[in-house]
């Protein structure tokens, strides 16, 4: 049938008020593809962080609003792999698992299974002349399969899920990925994991860190900004930083600042 | 000690940290491997689940058909409610006996039940067979992994203490050199023992029938030479009949170690025809994990150690910090359920990076029950009072989208006014080690609001 | 007899068990797509490959009249000091006699040992194997072939005779062989005794045999 998709767009909390630029990015590649994009005020947090800490009244309060803030909408679109796993599979223990399977929370999607699995798009048209170290972000890797998680083979039938972040970055002309010795180890981010078990999580990063380096990458993305965000601000402490992008941000074309191109 | 304090010491020492987390990945990448040799690798996975979860369900039965078969093949079949019956059951057939040595295959289940304390208080001697049990007996510590119980050690300290308790060269290190110090003094100890106490991996309910997997071979020294072998073993260890053996073992030890097999999977049916064989069925607490909708299917735990090897948390903290007999994400299940007080802080020793799940020959979601167990650690009142006060303005900030967007006003003003090292001074936790993003001026909803507003 | 002095922990566990009411129903059926052999000749090689990847090694003997001669050149057996076998045709009165033309003090007369820790000084034993494994090397052991079960341990050095027609390519084939009717002991052994318990560096000879053997007969 003809007619743009219409989407809503789910901006996380912490994107909205501390990387506004990785909404815009997202909001960009959407409008490229000729995808109507709304954005409905109502909405707020998915309530991962109350979740992730038992705190089940405002969990509940955070599901409930939001799908009452994408009643309606056929498809809702978010730059973060971790948010849109909370809603797509912990919404169903605060708001019941019909109105879950029926509303928002089952038609909620991460950027690029959407571009991938809805859209149909698999390459994207640009250029990004850099060695690009991605990291994998666990929630969107593991629990949305947005690629293979080291540990696992193929499944009983013997298929392993597409690896959609890479290849849509590997469809940019110039863009090289670094090689990592633990290609999906967690970032130690973990909310608020990083300030309750600071220790072992500033640990997870540095290594992290230190891996990429190996690997020479000059650009660091992901498709969680929570992810980029443990791992800059490790980085800038520790005085050798490199360009932090989110994935989106590179597919809708944005250049790096300070890195040397290959 | 909670584990983040625990943790941070064991991150005090980078050396052995760095040492700690290379060995143990090294393990994961050899489990990846054997897994990867075997095609219907899945599959298996969820047939051992299925198994495990239609044991579960009827799992008295299976205790009672077990009982019976075993039985009558001639061994004798005790219950214990807890780990002091546990205890009491053991310590009466060895008393009965006049035993005074004992040698001890590894049991996870004597740890939890604190098996070789009670006996030594009670005059007998309990050696502990497996090497790395032996060396950790010797320095009166716990184990620190189910699998690996010495792997927080260097080989210089396995040195320095066999000089000591073996009379070893202090000045060698090699592990072989070690291995063979130790096999000459352990062998001495099956020689003179009086009893052999052996864990169960699988207890076979058709048959009657107890399972015991080693490399070393030490449960089968510990139960060929003594006359009398007691099987000490948790009640969800059973499972129906021969052929799901099969399954198990295939899982097993590619789990645990990325071997195709252990060197030796002993299968005991009744004692020798000049010996005795007890089974001690233990509860202590398993009944009341069963009897939870949202944590029995952890009771499927077949011990393998794989989550402990793949979680990044774990390689980096230590199974020390758990203060637990079960350290790492299985352990942050069952123990809580022991002790939610001492246990507090072990569901939240976790990001939630699910590589755990993704590892578990038996399909457990472990990292669907760590949320739980929050989830319910917060509704009994486990959260500290600053942790529930932050979250409690911040549920109530962003049940609305205008205190969303002016509480980031607020935060962002803050963010960009206040120096950077006032900040840090009190959000020690956040930015021991990191610096703060750069603060943009507006958020994403502000600046949408005035676009629309200026007619796009 | 058994739960006598237990009852109450016993009818306390079980009716904790099934305060759930769960519906009773069948345990899954073991079945799979499992990887076989496309022959006997791959077979063979993967079992040998699996025992060698386990520490073991495998020689191949073209029949049970080999034996001896294949036992000689295997040097754990020709330097054992202490040795038995539980093979006929290789113990005292197999290839001592013809040898030596006379009893070999070497070889341990099983019938006069009366407890089984003396045969702690046994370097060598020679064991009866029922059938092997491919996929993971091991060899099953019935302990109804074993005088005493520390035959399988005690003994620096292990050998296991068996058949080359008696392997099945995985554990699902190894229990369907299997039968457990009432008392007795049987062991998978795959490879010699090893531990990786200090600093994950393996070490082949833990406490049991430092060494393990399986001579693989072509023919009886």
């Amino acid at each position: 049938m003809g007619g743009r998709v219409k989407v809503a767009l789910f901006v996380p909390c912490y994107v909205d008020q501390l990387f506004p630029e990785v909404a815009f990015a997202t909001l960009e590649l959407l409008e490229r593809f000729d995808v109507e994009v709304d954005y409905p005020a109502a909405q707020t947090c998915c309530g991962q962080p109350f979740s992730n800490t038992g705190l089940a009244r405002d969990a509940r309060a955070l599901a409930e609003r939001y799908a009452e803030a994408f009643a309606g909408y056929d498809h809702i679109v978010c730059p973060s792999g971790s948010c849109v796993a909370n809603v797509r599979h912990q919404h169903a223990n605060w708001i019941g698992r019909e109105t879950a399977q029926h509303g928002a929370a089952a038609r909620t999607f991460e950027l690029c299974e959407f571009l991938w699995d809805v859209l149909g798009v698999q390459a994207i048209e640009g250029r990004f002349p850099y060695r690009v170290g991605l990291h994998a972000s666990c929630h969107g890797l593991r629990e949305l399969g947005l690629a293979p998680a080291s540990e696992r083979g193929p499944d009983a039938a013997g298929h392993a899920p597409v690896d959609k972040v890479r290849r849509l970055l590997a469809s940019l002309d110039g863009l090289e990925f670094a090689t990592l010795e633990r290609p999906d180890e967690c970032c130690g981010f973990g909310g608020s994991f990083a300030a309750s078990e600071a220790a072992v999580s500033t640990k997870m990063g540095l290594d992290r860190l230190a891996d990429h380096e190996r690997g020479g990458a000059q650009v660091l993305t992901s498709v969680d900004s929570s992810c980029l965000a443990q791992l800059a601000s490790l980085m800038k402490r520790r005085g050798k930083p490199i360009p932090v992008m989110h994935a989106a941000e590179i597919l809708a074309g944005r250049a790096p600042t300070g890195a040397a191109q290959r | 000690m909670s584990h983040p304090e625990r943790a941070a010491q064991f991150l005090a020492n980078p050396e052995r940290a760095d040492r700690h987390d290379r060995a143990l990945w090294f393990v994961r990448e050899k489990r990846d491997l054997a897994a990867a040799t075997v095609p219907e690798w899945e599959h298996l996975r969820a047939l051992a689940s299925e198994i495990k979860r239609h044991t579960l369900a009827r799992l008295a039965d299976y205790l009672e058909e077990f009982e019976t078969n075993a039985t009558r093949n001639g061994a004798v079949v005790h219950w214990a409610a807890d780990a002091s019956e546990h205890n009491e059951i053991v310590l009466g057939l060895l008393a009965e006996r006049g035993v005074t040595r004992v040698v001890k295959s590894k049991s996870m289940l004597t740890e939890e039940c604190g098996l070789n304390p009670y006996l030594e208080a009670h005059g007998l001697e309990v050696t502990d067979t497996d090497l790395g049990e032996r060396i950790i007996q010797f320095r009166k510590e716990r184990p620190s992994h189910i699998i690996f119980p010495a792997i927080h050690m260097k080989r210089e300290d396995v040195s320095e203490l066999f000089a000591h308790e073996l009379g070893s060269d202090p000045g060698v290190c090699d592990p072989s050199y070690l291995v063979a110090a130790a096999r000459v003094h352990l062998r001495q100890k099956f020689l003179e023992a009086e009893a052999g106490i052996t864990g169960v991996n699988f207890a076979v309910a058709e048959t009657g029938g107890i399972v015991v997997c080693t490399n070393e071979g030490n449960a089968d020294l510990g139960t060929s030479l003594p006359p009398l072998h007691i099987a000490c073993m948790g009640i969800e260890k059973v499972v129906p009949r021969a052929r799901d053996l099969g399954v198990f073992l295939r899982l097993l030890a590619r789990s645990a170690t990325g071997q195709a097999i252990t060197a030796y999977t002993s299968h005991f049916h009744g004692p020798r025809s000049d010996g005795e064989l007890h089974i001690v069925l233990v509860d202590n607490g398993r009944s009341a994990l069963h009897a939870s909708a949202d944590y029995s299917s952890s009771l499927a735990c077949i011990r393998c150690g794989a989550c402990m090897n793949t979680c990044p948390v774990f390689r980096r903290s230590g199974g020390h910090s758990y203060d637990a007999t079960v350290p790492g994400p299985i352990g942050s299940i069952l123990e809580p359920a022991r002790d939610p007080d001492r246990h507090r802080s072990l569901p939240f020793a976790c990001t939630l990076c699910g590589s755990c799940k993704g590892v578990c020959p038996v399909k457990i979601d472990l990292p669907q029950q760590l949320l739980s167990w929050r989830r319910d650690l917060a509704e009994r009142g486990y959260l500290a009072p600053n942790t529930r006060r932050a979250f409690g303005v911040g549920g109530w900030v962003l049940r609305d989208p205008l205190r969303t967007e002016w509480a980031g006003r607020l935060m962002r003003l803050v963010g960009r006014l206040i120096p950077s090292a006032t900040f840090e001074r009190y959000f020690k936790g956040w930015s021991s080690a990191r610096s703060l993003p750069e603060v943009p001026r507006r958020s994403f909803r502000a600046q949408w609001k005035a676009r629309s507003r200026a007619g796009e | 007899m058994s739960s006598r002095v237990n009852g109450a922990a016993r009818e306390s566990i079980l009716a904790a068990l099934r305060a759930r009411g769960d519906e009773p129903g069948e345990p899954p059926e073991i079945a799979g797509m499992w990887f076989e052999s496309a022959s006997a000749a791959s077979q063979r090689r993967w079992f040998v490959r699996m025992l060698e990847a386990a520490g073991g090694r495998c020689t191949g003997v073209a029949s049970a009249a080999e034996l001896p001669a294949a036992l000689a050149a295997t040097p754990e057996f020709a330097s054992a000091k202490r040795r038995v076998s539980l093979l006929p045709g290789t113990g005292s009165s197999g290839i001592a006699a013809g040898e030596r033309g006379g009893e070999d003090e070497r070889e341990v007369d099983l019938a006069a040992i009366s407890h089984p820790a003396e045969l702690a000084d046994l370097d060598f034993a020679l064991l009866p194997g029922v059938f092997g494994v491919a996929e993971n090397g091991a060899v099953w052991v019935d302990g109804a072939a074993l005088p005493h079960r520390s035959l399988l341990v005690l003994p620096q050095h292990l050998g296991i005779v068996l058949s080359a027609r008696a392997l099945v390519d995985h554990m699902h084939a190894a229990y369907e062989r299997l039968t457990f009717d009432g008392p007795g002991f049987g062991c998978f052994v795959s490879g010699p005794s090893k531990t990786a318990d200090i600093e994950q560096a393996l070490v082949i000879g833990a406490h049991g045999a430092r060494s393990l053997c399986v001579f693989l007969l072509e023919a009886d």
